[in-house]
């Protein structure tokens, strides 16, 4: 899964020149790259490289926090989606999906965990929504676990289990993009075994940018590669050439483990 | 959910050990203070337990005189020394439960505000003005009810409200400003500044990560505050309306001055009357007979097990909601 794509897939997202600034403080320098969709993309580098900062321009999360700013563009579809006028936060949200690193159900049922997003639509009648619902947790590989169980609170499941409500939840509402922000740091390598699992097979529906601390689950699961230093984007390219042949020595220095 | 990663104990251990001796100093500080913090403890369970021994004694004359009739019946007439304490009752749930229905969304809001909304400049100064309102003596409250809100109340708003719905049972009566609907509202400006402080603190206790997926759905800030701060918070928050309902149970001056102190049971809230607190305060120096005496006595005993019951009540709900939720 992790080959070279044979044909280019078409370009989800172009960033162009994203700059990131936390008040004064710059954090993202020019970043530039394609997103391209139906693949998997991860994005690497040691913290605080700016990795997290660049996904969360994505959904512009970032603005619920004063002084958080982006420059640049970041064109979904063709659409600057750094500009409230051009796409409402509410709809950019709904179409791109994010997953954090610790699971974060919502203090409800395992349900209306996943019924959230489209009951904020509020155009589902009670049998779509559960069929929405039952279909998404189907998607996220949790149908089997919680469907004796789906009226109980979502906090009663399992860190795994609760991780992969999460991404129940966001694909419930369908987005084109999925946003995850280290989402197998708080588990256990077993549970975050099925979750890369699940990645490969949401691949298919969306297309998927990771944050990971974890070169062997990069080198896994993902199609494209980006090495992030100093909020610069150093090295990107197909995932198995990043991998076994860096141009940028930074990059090789990286991967090899000398420094980060 | 429990972070457990500032357990900052380390090198607090060992500071006090004495290099000579280790360890023998210490665990003697340890029995001395465990015997200190069970004293504490245990001297309050004795301290309750003899104000209720000594209002069930002293009340004795007035429970063999009117049995359990004395909460049932609302008449009280010093001269013929009958006493009910079913107006004094009404009076204090009343004007509780004003207080609470308009303190509590009040509360939510100003917490609301302070927590997520103010722009961060505001959020200290207003945040202690709050609490500054905590510590204004309640007969100031009481003052302000008296001089300040009910003149407002019986020029402008009972008027008012009785033009449109006068026939309705509970705005009936002459519009004269004191009454059981000032009270409830003195008393909530009284109990605003405790419970909006503590929602405001629960609201900030709600993790970064919970409300950023919540606002990754696509909520707005009003959504993210009603589904998942308010249910996160939900045993804070409940919390905080108990401290204020103790309060508002109990408090005593500012409802006297403004509740009209009439011993009559009437369900208007344009209405005056009285709670067991504004009775005690009135009549409790004047209490010529014994039986008056003791029936006033009573009086403290059921605000004693009303704020106990009701204390109980919220406590039992508090800890079943946690059971169902697992936490």
């Amino acid at each position: 899964m992790a080959g070279e794509p044979q044909e280019k897939p078409p370009i989800k997202i172009a960033v162009r020149n994203l700059c990131f600034f936390y008040g004064k403080k710059q954090v993202l320098f020019d970043n530039t790259l394609d997103i391209h969709a139906n693949r998997i993309t991860a994005l690497i580098g040691p913290s605080g490289c700016g990795k997290s900062t660049h996904i969360r321009s994505y959904n512009r999360i970032f603005e619920i926090y004063k002084g958080h700013r982006a420059e640049g563009k970041i064109l979904m579809d063709g659409v600057n989606v750094l500009d409230p006028a051009a796409i409402p936060s509410m709809e950019l949200r709904r179409r791109v999906g994010m997953i954090f690193q610790k699971p974060t159900p919502f203090p409800m049922t395992v349900f209306n965990n996943v019924a959230y997003g489209l009951r904020l639509e509020q155009r589902y009648s009670r049998s779509e929504l559960h069929d929405r619902v039952e279909k998404a947790l189907r998607a996220a590989a949790l149908w089997d676990e919680v469907k004796d169980g789906l009226h109980r609170p979502g906090s009663d499941l399992s860190g795994g289990q609760q991780q992969r409500l999460c991404i129940a939840r966001a694909i419930a509402v369908e987005p084109e993009v999925l946003l995850m922000d280290e989402p197998c740091s708080a588990l256990d390598p077993l549970a975050a075994a099925r979750i890369e699992e699940l990645m490969s097979e949401l691949k298919k529906r969306f297309t998927i940018v990771i944050v990971t601390h974890n070169l062997q689950q990069a080198s896994r699961v993902s199609d494209y590669t980006a090495f992030f230093y100093l909020g610069k984007l150093v090295e990107f390219g197909p995932t198995t050439k990043l991998f076994t042949a860096p141009e940028n020595p930074q990059t090789e220095a990286y991967i090899t483990g000398r420094f980060g | 959910m429990p972070q457990d990663e500032h357990n900052g104990r380390a090198g607090v251990e060992g500071v006090n050990a004495a290099p000579s001796a280790p360890g023998v100093g210490r665990s003697a500080g340890d029995a001395i203070f465990r015997f200190l913090t069970t004293g504490a403890g245990v001297g309050l369970l004795l301290l309750i337990a003899a104000m209720a021994a000594v209002l069930w004694q002293q009340s004795a004359l007035s429970r063999a005189k009117f049995g359990w009739g004395f909460l049932a019946h609302a008449v009280w007439n010093p001269v013929t020394e009958n006493f009910g304490a079913l107006g004094a009752m009404y009076g204090t749930a009343a004007t509780t439960a004003i207080a609470l229905l308009v303190a509590v969304p009040i509360s939510l809001g100003i917490g609301l505000f302070l927590a997520e909304l103010a722009p961060q400049w505001l959020r200290v100064p207003a945040g202690t003005a709050i609490e500054l309102l905590a510590a204004v003596p309640s007969i100031v409250y009481g003052m302000w009810g008296l001089f300040v809100l009910a003149p407002i109340m019986g020029d402008v708003v009972q008027p008012w409200i009785q033009e449109r719905f006068g026939d309705f049972f509970l705005f009936s009566g002459p519009p004269i400003g004191i009454g059981i609907l000032s009270a409830g509202l003195v008393l909530a400006l009284m109990i605003l500044p405790f419970i909006s402080s503590v929602i405001r603190d629960v609201f900030l206790m709600t993790p970064s990560a919970l409300k950023e997926s919540a606002y990754g759905m696509g909520a707005t800030t009003w959504e993210v505050a009603r589904d998942i701060m308010i249910p996160y918070g939900r045993k804070g928050i409940i919390g905080a309306i108990t401290l204020g309902l103790g309060r508002a149970l109990g408090e005593t001056m500012a409802v006297t001055f403004v509740i009209g102190n009439a011993h009559e049971l009437n369900f208007s809230l344009f209405a005056l009357g009285n709670s067991i607190a504004s009775t005690l305060a009135n009549e409790f120096t004047e209490a010529d007979g014994d039986v008056y005496l003791s029936a006033l006595i009573e009086l403290g005993l059921v605000l004693f097990l009303m704020t106990f019951v009701i204390l109980s009540v919220a406590q039992i709900w508090l800890r079943r909601m946690g059971k169902r939720e697992g936490r």
